[in-house]
């Protein structure tokens, strides 16, 4: 009896040190390391505007006005949830995709085309017409930003021209210049637009 | 695919080279119970306090059964304490959101899944976690369940290495120091650069705050008053830094690494990655040290590393090609100059289809599971590079430890079958390999790759079973197959339209205790058997285990024993919906 004892006793201590440990005293103290060092980033990359919080560089947000740049497709309840982030998990080869994937190409449509004469499904970018795996990705390519830039710049009464600067000026890189995809975060090119040409008109 | 996607794969597989022979020997510094300069003199004393304070003796030695029987210990209470708090959060401290406790089924398969270092998630960390769940259950586990798999590993090379002493070491002194001198460190460093990059790191509540288009438009949400964001935070870094360094996978927020408050740029994602590949390998040099023949470690490597470069070149070019209804859209898939194309469904733009391919493959030749891609989206014969790594039994280089003991199981079979076609008695290391040996063996190779096609099985022709599945077609198939492979071989990602029932729960979280726990018995008893053996000298008849042919025969091997085992399975599921013409 003894020879199972022993270890379950051990094995319980054991498990009650890693608690304290690893459970405890090392998250506290990397809270207390990361607070110090890096306070802003460790609390969430907050954005303020005006003094009160309106967004985080790392979670995008849903824009339904022209008057903005609009970020991806998003799978989360509601859209651009970060209190329950999730993938859409539509099969690569299934009529829901297929489905959904029209849906959004026709938004993009309707919405791009009147101020990109012409455009047709194939000009759109792939980023565009594709939920993320985050829904709340804060970025658009390069490419889907520029071309949203004709229509807000219309829509703001703004030379196309200083809205691609904002567009430049927003591109996030490549880290070290080669690791992963440069990428525009929307809330802060918004931002930035607001700043330019003044907040959008309420309707 | 472009000349910048192949460069970010190949000096990623250059650093993981590089860093092996330093890691691995230091990871055999611990290992073998010796001075490390620096940080001994800093963990020493809290490594002696812990042995006085529960009375182990570092220095006695224990045979398999009292080594697995330790191993069993320690997991029933891991299991105990994480079920009790994943239970119970209700009532416990950091509790923000007043999470209730979760539901039985739930907290059983999670509390099985994080002590098997599976990390397969059938919640949503944020949305139904206290914070002192995170911290204090699922990333101590993410510590243990780790260190566990290198001890075992350390017992059961030991078995290969010694002569015919009939012991493997301590296991709660292989326990703690590989904990407190391996991982923890590795943790700290990873976690403050996590944080750097902008990985949270607090205990402060939640954050609501009003959107920038409710505060300039008046847009409202679905309940009519201004529409709001709420973001989950919490001790983020310091438990993704292990999660990934552990090879455990399991994510603070649902999306898991796809979300940018656990992997926001990059260079995390590298970071990350790196981390969960490189122990297993650099493991590989700790073993040719402790078997005193680093040539036999670098075989070891070889085969893993061909495994795994293999997979990440097939699956990344299929991931750029795209989906078959995103080819059908006419859109733009190769990368230009403005995106970088590809099947970005349930993809991040910061990532793209490279940074998200490779990642599907190292994060299943390990057994993390950590995913920042959704792989129910991934292409039809992309989704079967991930399915392939797991049922391939978790080896290409595997989890931290696990991946190691499970390659050697395979090295028994092949020098078996390698010894029968050219007529030498099979050895290995000097040992001889007999009918017990060989018995141990297949148990430890195939209880896995049984249990899972039964278990699929049931549950692709139950109605509780097929509650669970998502997706229509083939497609559904293979939610049900991955579900089970990454359950069984302890991986934990998912192709995660797979939903949870009381009956998918359930029969997942015994899954994963069996394909822990089997191959884990089977291969103590082996190396308990082989310490007893003498060591034969090398002669001209020795079948020799470091040559190119030997580590061919390897892959062939362990390839040929998935592919009797799981040809048909990747038939009905990913080939399936690869070949099919038309969405269905």
């Amino acid at each position: 009896m003894r020879r199972f004892l022993r270890p379950l006793a051990t094995a319980a201590g054991m498990i009650v040190v890693f608690t304290v440990l690893l459970g405890l005293a090392y998250p506290l103290a990397m809270t207390g390391v990361a607070q110090v060092l890096f306070p802003a980033k460790a609390d969430g990359s907050l954005v303020s505007l005006e003094g009160e919080v309106v967004g985080s560089e790392l979670a995008g947000q849903v824009f339904t006005s022209p008057a903005y740049f609009h970020s991806r497709p998003s799978a989360t309840t509601p859209a651009y949830n970060p209190s329950a982030t999730t993938f859409a998990n539509l099969g690569p080869n299934t009529l829901a995709l297929r489905d959904a994937v029209d849906g959004y190409i026709a938004q993009a449509l309707a919405l791009e085309r009147p101020h990109n004469p012409g455009l047709r499904a194939e000009d759109l970018p792939v980023d565009m017409i594709t939920t993320s795996a985050s829904g709340i990705d804060p970025h658009v390519s390069v490419a889907n930003a520029r071309l949203q830039a004709a229509r807000v710049a219309a829509v703001r009464d703004v030379p196309e021209g200083r809205v691609l600067e904002l567009i430049d000026d927003n591109t996030e890189g490549r880290s070290l210049g080669f690791l992963g995809e440069s990428g525009v975060n929307v809330l802060l090119l918004n931002l930035d637009l607001d700043r330019l040409a003044g907040p959008p008109a309420r309707s | 695919m472009s000349g910048n996607g192949i460069a970010q794969i190949v000096v990623f597989l250059l650093v993981v080279t590089a860093l092996t022979p330093p890691l691995g020997i230091y990871m055999h510094r611990v290992l073998e119970n010796r001075r490390i300069p620096g940080v001994s003199r800093v963990l020493g004393p809290l490594e002696r306090l812990i042995y006085r304070a529960l009375r182990i003796d570092p220095a006695r030695e224990q045979g398999w059964k009292a080594y697995a029987g330790a191993v069993l210990a320690f997991s029933a209470a891991s299991f105990a304490l994480l079920y009790a708090i994943l239970r119970l959060q209700g009532h416990l401290p950091l509790n923000p959101n007043d999470y209730p406790g979760m539901s039985w089924h739930i907290a059983f398969n999670t509390a099985a899944s994080f002590l098997t270092n599976t990390n397969w998630q059938f919640f949503g960390g944020e949305s139904t976690l206290s914070y002192l769940s995170q911290m204090a259950g699922l990333a101590v586990q993410n510590f243990a369940s780790a260190a566990v798999g290198i001890a075992i590993m350390a017992a059961v090379v030991r078995g290969f290495a010694r002569r015919g002493s009939g012991d493997l070491g301590n296991f709660w002194a292989d326990l703690v120091r590989v904990t407190l001198y391996i991982l923890l460190p590795i943790a700290v460093v990873l976690g403050i650069a996590l944080g750097s990059q902008g990985v949270i790191q607090t205990l402060d509540d939640p954050v609501t705050y009003q959107t920038l288009e409710a505060r300039t438009l008046g847009v409202t949400g679905e309940d009519g008053r201004p529409l709001t964001q709420s973001i989950y935070r919490g001790p983020v870094a310091s438990q993704v830094a292990i999660k990934h360094a552990g090879t455990n996978g399991g994510g603070y927020y649902n999306s898991n690494s796809a979300v940018p408050f656990e992997n926001p740029t990059p260079l995390t994602n590298y970071l990350e990655l790196f981390w969960e590949v490189v122990l297993a390998f650099a493991l590989t040099y700790t073993f040719g040290l402790m078997v005193g023949s680093r040539r036999q470690g670098w075989a070891v490597f070889a085969a893993m590393m061909t495994i795994l470069v293999v997979a990440i070149a097939v699956v990344t070019p299929l991931e750029q090609r795209g989906s078959e209804v995103l080819q059908a859209t006419g859109v733009e898939l190769s990368a230009t100059g403005d995106q970088a194309g590809g099947n970005m469904s349930d993809k991040e733009v910061r990532f793209g289809p490279v940074s998200s391919a490779l990642f599907a493959a190292v994060t299943t030749g390990t057994s993390t599971g950590a995913v920042n891609a959704g792989h129910d989206a991934l292409t039809g014969a992309g989704g079967a590079v991930p399915l392939a790594l797991m049922t391939i039994g978790e080896v290409a280089p595997g989890g931290v430890g696990s991946g190691l003991y499970g390659m050697l199981l395979f090295i028994v079979v092949a020098v078996f079958i390698a010894g029968l076609m050219v007529g030498r008695t099979p050895e290995y290391l000097g040992k001889k390999i007999g009918a017990r040996e060989i018995k141990l063996t297949m148990i430890g190779v195939l209880v896995v790759p049984i249990g899972l096609l039964v278990m699929l099985a049931i549950a692709v022709t139950t109605s509780a079973g097929t509650a669970s599945i998502f997706n229509a077609g083939p497609q559904g198939f293979s939610e049900a197959f991955y579900a089970y492979a990454s359950q069984w071989n302890n991986n934990g990602s998912a192709f995660a339209g797979y939903g949870a029932t009381e009956f998918s729960a359930t029969m997942g979280g015994i899954a994963m205790m069996l394909g822990r726990f089997a191959p884990v018995l089977a291969v103590l008893a082996l190396a308990g058997a082989l310490s007893h053996k003498p060591v034969a000298p090398f002669s001209a008849g020795t079948l020799r285990t470091t040559t190119p042919t030997f580590v061919a025969t390897l892959i062939f091997v362990i390839l040929l024993v998935a592919a009797l085992n799981f040809i048909p399975a990747l038939a009905l599921g990913p080939i399936a919906t690869e070949l099919s013409g038309s969405p269905f």
